[in-house]
């Protein structure tokens, strides 16, 4: 029995077509999704995200704990509001999850994982919390929130239009906070290279909210158009680009691994001990001849690799992926990959491929 | 879903239409390219190569996913949409107007032996 967003009925009725995404019934489309990835690059589009978990750690010591628990740095946060992008390690460095926590006060912090992974998560943070004994702060999932991405230049003066109050809480943030308003959550976040929010909601009024949005001229989008955004925004997507088996440091996320303080982390001393191989790279198809996908084998000059994620990019025309290679590897080589019976040349490029609207390789 | 009448259909979700030249025209059906999304490439067999029914002999690509295309029947391809190589958008647009390729069939009666569209219908249920 897949699990369903507050919204399901919703995007039923507007027609979607839905999907089992992770045991979750969701819309990766409601009609075109490339009109919906150019809605997002254009002007303003809405994804159901509610699947996403919520989980507060409230209680003193949290700011601790996270020193432990997370690979960033969670001392970054100094302003209340301020959210931080983090991986979770296993003791040997593969990667757990990916997730944001705001800082909200020194007894309050919110964390959002992944859908896929939220019940592994809190059974991983809920050991570690148990192992600090018994004045450590409590995790709070909070299954009673839903959650809105709306994505695009316009994004956030449709959130103003569409709900009444939020322009006063939310104009002054700045990228990556967010602020609370009564029951509602809002943070300038998201996933698509563009500038938005991502709102958190009593799954109660999340209906409503969503109608009011799409009144104010806000697109539906699905997760298809989701996972093109992203792409192009050399936005990593957890168990395809990186996963348990892999270190952050193959994983493009060394930005986010803080190794040079003296904090201790769970997965530091292996990071430290095991020097990256391999690297996450770019990767824009030069020949004609099929579209780049996750597994596809690359042929390089200093060995083989493999594309983790690929797709078609709605802005660039070209396909477009990300590939895990040797790291001798270098933007501005030209790679082979493996597409059915050929080998189609392909150039490495750095990430992002685009974001704001504008193509950001060639 | 648009299951035109005068076709016929594969359970891979080919359509067949019969030409009056004797040669048989092949797509993908409406429900098809629904299920696949925006299509983005399209890779065609060379003419004059001779497929046995049921044969994988091109692809097509949506944002989505890569999905094979199957020889309904035993034959030669005689002919490829030209069209579908700059535009591959068309089959989405409209996809009983969105011919992949010909083919002239190795027995003129194994297309009567494909599923009409009430048996297609059928197949893919009441979408």
């Amino acid at each position: 029995m897949l699990k369903k967003t507050p919204l399901n009925d919703v995007h039923r009725a507007a027609g979607a077509r839905m999907v089992d995404f992770g045991g979750w019934d969701m819309p990766v489309n409601y009609g075109s999704q490339i009109d919906e990835h150019h809605a997002v690059r254009t002007d303003a589009g809405m994804f159901d995200v509610s699947h996403m978990r919520v989980v507060d750690l409230e209680g003193a010591g949290g700011r601790d704990f996270l020193r432990y628990a997370l690979a960033n740095n969670v001392d970054k946060l100094k302003v209340p509001g301020k959210a931080l992008y983090s991986c979770l390690l296993r003791p040997d460095g593969g990667v757990v999850d990916d997730l944001i926590v705001y800082f909200l006060r020194e007894d309050f912090f919110r964390l959002v994982v992944n859908a896929g992974t939220a019940d592994k998560d809190i059974a991983w943070l809920s050991d570690l919390l148990a192992k600090r004994g018994a004045s450590s702060p409590t995790l709070r999932p909070r299954e009673d929130l839903a959650m809105i991405a709306v994505q695009g230049p316009n994004a956030r003066a449709k959130v103003w239009q569409a709900l009444p109050g939020s322009e006063a809480a939310s104009a002054s943030l700045p990228p990556f906070a967010g602020a609370a308003m009564g029951d509602v959550f809002i943070a300038r976040t998201g996933y698509t290279g563009e500038d938005g929010f991502e709102i958190m909601v009593p799954a109660t009024k999340v209906a409503a909210l969503w109608n009011a949005l799409a009144s104010a001229g806000v697109r539906p989008c699905g997760l298809g158009a989701r996972d093109t955004l992203r792409l192009e925004a050399g936005m990593n997507l957890y168990g395809q680009d990186m996963d348990e088996s892999v270190s952050p440091l193959e994983s493009g996320l060394a930005w986010t691994v803080d190794l040079a303080s003296p904090r201790d982390f769970v997965g530091k001393a292996a990071l430290a001990a095991h020097p990256p191989q391999r690297a996450l790279m770019g990767l824009l198809l030069t020949d004609r001849g099929g579209v780049l996908r996750a597994h596809q084998k690359v042929l390089t000059a200093h060995g083989d690799g493999e594309i983790t994620s690929g797709t078609f990019s709605p802005t660039l025309k070209e396909s477009i992926a990300l590939a895990r290679l040797p790291a001798a590897v270098a933007p501005g080589d030209t790679v082979r990959v493996a597409i059915r019976d050929k080998e189609l040349a392909a150039r490495v490029v750095k990430p992002p491929f685009a974001r704001h609207g504008q193509a950001l390789v060639r | 879903m648009n299951v035109p009448e005068h076709l016929r259909y594969t359970a891979s979700h080919e359509w067949v239409k019969s030409e009056a030249d004797g040669t048989v025209s092949i797509g993908i059906t409406d429900h098809a390219q629904a299920a696949l999304g925006d299509l983005v490439y399209v890779e065609l067999p060379a003419v004059g190569r001779k497929v046995a029914a049921n044969e994988a002999c091109a692809v097509v690509e949506s944002v989505k996913a890569a999905s094979d295309i199957y020889a309904p029947i035993a034959g030669e391809i005689v002919a490829v949409n030209p069209a579908l190589a700059g535009t591959p958008e068309v089959v989405n647009e409209g996809a009983y107007d969105a011919w992949l390729f010909k083919m002239k069939p190795a027995d003129p009666a194994a297309v009567n032996g494909l599923l009409d569209a009430a048996a297609y219908q059928a197949t893919i249920g009441d979408e």
